[in-house]
């Protein structure tokens, strides 16, 4: 099966204008025939299930919340950039897309990011209108702040709670379609398989959470926005119920799993401090403005940090760039991070952590200034590790937290399932090998507002729909399935809990799949896991009822895609000869450890077909820069 | 800070289901790090009842940032747990002492019906929402999005509003177990933001209604609710709902 | 009308009518009072002040104000269990452990009991003297209002009843007034901290000066 990624002709700036045009529409009289599944409330979710329903089609949305604010894209900090250059410093689509492409270390479509930047400026207009409380200036317009991978201040936000905000805003729009009867509100339902009819996604299986029981939900179109898959990490900054499952489930139904192997580590998070840690926590990237991060020179230096004098102090992201300093990108601070702690130099408890060190900065401008700009960052730093940031230096170490890759989709948004739409961090579109701060949102909302209502109407237009009920036997096909694996999982009955099995694949992940990689740890990972995921299915404990709220079995049922995504992100990464963005193979780097991309054999999207566990047809989508040349990153 | 370890003993509100009886049960948590947060030392104590082929503690959680809302339990009385402006997830083990006696009860009231252990059902907070909790305005047809400007200082009161997390902790901790500091924390967002004026009087007499209509008790303006809000949410908000309610009442042509 | 009726159905319409009878029968307590001081300057002046209220042409306004505080307590009385009422339906199941946040008044959080003690109060104040001055056998021995005053606070057993009382018209009060203010939408930073000092005063001078005849009458009076 050959790739169609759809891309419409043309210049670049009137790509998606012309493509609009040429879409099919479908009547106001005839939407409301029309039945869309949207999965997941999140950012993208949310957003396309409310603007589907203000068209006019009639909506279905699942979530596996209790609520659709609950989403994780509620977490995100930072802001959300867009082109309005309202700073007056030369911003412009044109230039959001440049940086945006370039970021993404030249490993995404061209035209995806072009239209990203054009309609980045509508959604601030829309959030505002729906009552998003962005922050302002005194004369009561918008106020912009700068973010990292950029020259100049494009980023919104609503204090450090931009993702909250914007999400709020997305449900409440859902919210209004719920009460007005458009949308169909399922909460507490999790997809576990999509049923296709005649080669077309026609609708989707769910366990209600609550009763157990299996449900189908029938339509003529699905979408996907269940978010990325960190969790395979086990420890990542993403939330505990952050899942593969939907992708993984529409994957092995057909749908292809693009580049996998791009995940993005960020540099500022809290280090494990416990063996018991369930999860990390991001601390804001804006920290390392004023923050200088050192470990000590010694090796297993165990003084406390204010005991090892200035001497004795390795400053090594001031050492090795020395241009950039502190501020490197968020790609080269983790590995320079990591590199430390693994040749023994790392601090704390576990000597998994390097110090992030404000006193340079308090001495220099005084304690109420650091207050002013960091004072809620310091709280929260204190309320989980009890130390104080004032006093003594803060320990951070990377962790996982986005994901790049995903369901592969074509410029429609649609995946190689006519009929299954993808969008938000679910899908692998526009970021390439690695995410820019404040982009996400942009992303999720883009799709989800902007794009999806738009391209799905051609879908639906141009097809010939035969009518379908939930009781057709591929529903039925499709809820015995699950119900069977459902059995299956539940008589294992072996003596491992199923977060010991996560933590297991989780250090499998992170030390051979995490931040830097090599073939031989790579071909030695994908043996661990397919170890791993044998002792899974026959060693796992699940006690309880699978007929009724039984948290454990949920969890069992993400492992257990985990275990098959996590081979395939492995099988990537070892294919990928080539370091770029977020995936970084030791082998392929310069003389100074930077990371070496082969624009010549890899400008090109990983795309895998599902053949049957463990086996995986590679089919390449080539990346055509006709705008941007791919050039080589430097930051020293 | 070095940590250490706790022994604690553990009183947990068990209930298999919406009708059944509840009970409380003893469970020990053992060598638990002072690093731990509470619900890193569930995970812990439930771990260990699933390798023993028992049911673990039903509790939700999810974001463990304090941000989602997710999670929620009455902890020793206090929804939340015993520190003010946090969320159960961003308690630590550091504020027990080793042999205390915790209790864990669900929140209750209601309108939040359990569902199982310490799972509730606040569904009626998104009904409410449902029934005015938003501006009208289609995907699209919003305006450049610095043609109206805001004056700082209610941007600056809009956000402390919105920043509400839809956790039910006000509900749990009012002894008339009234949602006002959610549902003003809503109108008050958009009250004081021209975008939610046009629709200021219906929203919010549609979203009182519902409110009463889910069983809700009346506020008495205890402050509960503002002493353990994790989002440290004013009850000047509430005092902004009744203006406002008595504007759609009294000053408007809206009726009921 | 209808809409106006329908207002006091919704809980912010319930809570508007108890802010507004409890302002006004606050209103009405500071005039009981400044009334009552009275007795601090001898029977005649104190049977006076009765009789103006009672026997001169007065008395039409007095009745008609006397009704409206009828309405008045029977509204706050009766919307004041309905809220209890519903807002015990709205926990049906209790907290096993109670604790208490730092932030909330003991008063705030005890308003029906407070109430309870003073409605009982209101009962036997009535009968006390309202009944007595109007229907009193006592009256047939030549005794005025102001010797049933002096006769009923002279009793041990009232005279501890009636301070107790007091106590809690000072915790209702306590919460009643800067909540009425909080109900009616008046909470601002700038006035906020001044009504609620406020209240506390009025509810302080209240309690403090109706406690001070059956103190002065108890302790102090020595006769005509």
């Amino acid at each position: 099966m050959a790739l169609e990624s759809k891309i419409p002709s043309g210049p670049i700036q009137e790509k998606w204008t012309n493509h609009k045009f040429n879409l099919k529409l479908v009547s106001p009289a005839n939407k409301r025939k029309f039945e869309i599944i949207v999965v997941g409330t999140g950012l993208a979710g949310a957003s396309a299930a409310a603007s589907l329903a203000e068209l006019g089609y009639n909506v279905t949305v699942l979530t596996f919340h209790d609520s659709p604010r609950r989403a994780h894209s509620i977490a995100a900090q930072g802001g959300i950039n867009a082109a309005k250059n309202y700073p007056n410093d030369g911003d412009s689509i044109y230039r959001l897309f440049y940086d945006t492409l370039k970021g993404g270390d030249y490993r995404a479509r061209e035209a995806n990011v072009y239209r990203l930047a054009e309609v980045s400026n509508n959604i601030i207009d829309q959030c505002v209108a729906q009552g998003v409380p962005f922050a302002r200036e005194y004369g009561g317009l918008l106020d912009n702040r700068s973010f990292g991978g950029a020259q100049l201040s494009r980023t919104f936000y609503a204090r450090g709670q931009t993702g909250q905000q914007l999400l709020l805003g997305a449900y409440s729009a859902l919210s209004r379609q719920v009460g007005l009867g458009k949308i169909k509100l399922y909460t507490r339902r999790e997809m576990l398989g999509l049923v296709v009819i005649d080669g077309m996604a026609r609708g989707v299986v769910a366990r209600n959470l609550i009763t157990g029981e299996l449900e189908r939900y029938s339509g003529h179109a699905v979408v996907l926005a269940t978010g990325g898959y960190s969790r395979v990490f086990y420890l990542s900054t993403n939330a505990m119920n952050c899942n593969a499952t939907a992708i993984w489930r529409a994957h092995k139904k057909g749908a292809f799993f693009g580049n996998p192997c791009f995940t993005q580590i960020h540099p500022t998070c809290l280090p494990l401090h416990h063996d018991q840690q369930s999860k990390l926590t991001l601390m804001s990237e804006s920290l390392r403005n004023d923050g200088r991060v050192w470990v000590p020179k010694q090796k297993g230096d165990k003084r406390p940090p204010n005991q090892i004098p200035e001497s004795e102090r390795d400053y090594y992201l001031e050492r090795i760039y020395p241009a950039y300093g502190n501020l490197t990108p968020r790609d080269i601070a983790s590995r320079a991070a990591k590199r430390m702690c693994d040749e023994g130099y790392g601090v704390g408890e576990t000597g998994q952590a390097v110090y992030l060190d404000f006193s340079d900065a308090i001495q220099r401008l005084g304690r109420k200034v650091i207050e002013e700009r960091y004072g809620n960052l310091f709280q929260m730093y204190e309320m989980i590790t009890g130390d104080n940031p004032y006093e003594v230096p803060m320990k951070i170490y990377p962790a996982p937290h986005y994901t790049m890759g995903g369901l592969w989709v074509d410029y429609n948004l649609m995946s190689t399932i006519p009929g299954l739409y993808v969008i938000g961090e679910a899908n692998f579109s526009d970021h390439g090998a690695n995410r820019l701060g404040a982009s996400a949102l942009m992303q999720g909302l883009a799709d989800g507002y902007f794009i999806l209502p738009y391209t799905i109407g051609d879908y639906l237009a141009s097809q010939k729909f035969i009518p379908v009920k939930t009781d057709h036997e591929e529903f039925v096909k499709e809820e015995n399935a699950q119900r069977d694996l459902i059995k299956r999982l539940k008589s294992i009955n072996g003596k491992r809990t199923v977060d010991d099995i996560h933590r297991e694949l989780g250090r499998i992940m992170w030390n051979y799949v995490g931040m830097s990689r090599n073939a031989e740890g790579l071909q030695k990972a994908i043996q661990m896991i397919r170890e791993i995921r044998e002792e899974f299915w026959r060693n796992v404990k699940i006690p309880g009822n699978d007929m009724d709220l039984n948290q454990t079995l949920e969890r069992a049922g993400r492992l257990a895609d985990f275990l098959e995504l996590g081979e395939l992100m492995a099988i990537d990464a070892l294919h990928r000869n080539e370091s770029c963005g977020g995936h970084f193979r030791e082998e392929y780097q310069t003389e100074d450890g930077e990371a070496k991309r082969d624009d010549e054999n890899y400008a090109y999207v990983a795309a895998w077909e599902f053949k049957d566990v463990g086996d995986w047809v590679l089919h390449k989508e080539p990346l055509v820069f006709e705008y941007v040349k791919p050039s080589t990153r430097s930051y020293k | 800070m070095s940590s250490k370890k706790l022994n604690l003993t553990l009183k947990v509100w068990r209930q298999a289901g919406p009708d059944a009886k509840g009970e409380f049960k003893t469970y020990y948590a053992k060598n638990i790090s002072t690093d731990a947060s509470f619900l890193e030392m569930l995970d812990i104590v439930n771990e260990e009842l699933e390798a023993k082929g028992e049911e673990p503690i039903v509790y939700e959680h999810d974001c463990r940032e304090g941000i989602c809302g997710t999670c929620g339990m009455v902890i020793n009385g206090r929804p939340h747990g015993p520190l003010q402006g946090i969320t159960t997830c961003q308690l630590h083990m550091r504020h027990f002492k080793d042999g205390d006696v915790i209790y864990i009860e669900p929140f209750r009231a209601k309108a939040f019906p359990v569902i199982k252990d310490l799972v509730v059902d606040r569904s009626a907070f998104d009904k409410i929402i449902q029934a005015g909790g938003f501006i009208s305005v289609n995907t699209g047809s919003a305006p450049e999005a610095n043609s109206i400007p805001v004056k700082r200082e209610n941007a600056e009161l809009a956000m402390d509003a919105a920043a509400c997390i839809g956790c039910g902790a006000c509900v749990a901790a009012c002894p008339n177990a009234s949602a006002m500091l959610f549902v003003s924390a809503k109108v008050s967002q958009f009250a004081l933001l021209p975008q939610g004026l046009p629709e200021r009087e219906i929203r919010v007499q549609k979203m009182v209604a519902k409110m009463d209509e889910l069983g809700f008790g009346n506020c008495s303006n205890i402050g509960a609710c503002e002493a353990e809000c994790p989002k440290e949410i004013k009850i000047t908000n509430i005092a902004r709902l009744n203006r406002e309610f008595y504007r759609a009442r009294f000053l408007s042509n809206v009726e009921d | 009308m209808g809409w106006f009726l329908r207002t006091f159905n919704y809980s912010i319409g319930k809570k508007l009518l108890m802010a507004i009878t409890g302002l006004f029968l606050i209103l009405f307590l500071c005039i009981h009072l400044f009334g009552n001081t009275f007795l601090y300057f001898g029977r005649d002046a104190f049977n006076n002040y009765v009789h103006i209220l009672n026997e001169t042409d007065l008395v039409y306004i007095i009745r008609v104000i006397e009704i409206i505080l009828v309405i008045g307590f029977a509204l706050h009385i009766w919307d004041g269990l309905r809220l209890w009422l519903q807002n015990r339906k709205a926990r049906p199941n209790k907290y096993y452990i109670k604790a208490v946040d730092p932030q909330s008044t003991w008063t705030s959080r005890n308003m029906i009991y407070s109430a309870l003690i003073i409605f009982v109060f209101l009962v036997i104040h009535l009968r006390n003297f309202w009944y007595e001055f109007k229907y009193g056998s006592i009256k047939e021995t030549g005794a005025t209002d102001y010797d049933i005053v002096v006769k009923t606070f002279q009793e041990p057993i009232y005279m501890i009843f009636y301070l107790i009382s007091m106590v809690f018209l000072f915790l209702h009060l306590h919460h009643g007034f800067q909540s009425a203010f909080q109900t009616l939408g008046l909470n601002h930073k700038k006035y906020t901290p001044f009504i609620v000092w406020l209240g506390r005063t009025i509810a302080f001078i209240l309690a403090a000066g109706f406690a001070s005849f059956p103190i002065y009458f108890f302790f102090f009076y020595g006769g005509n």
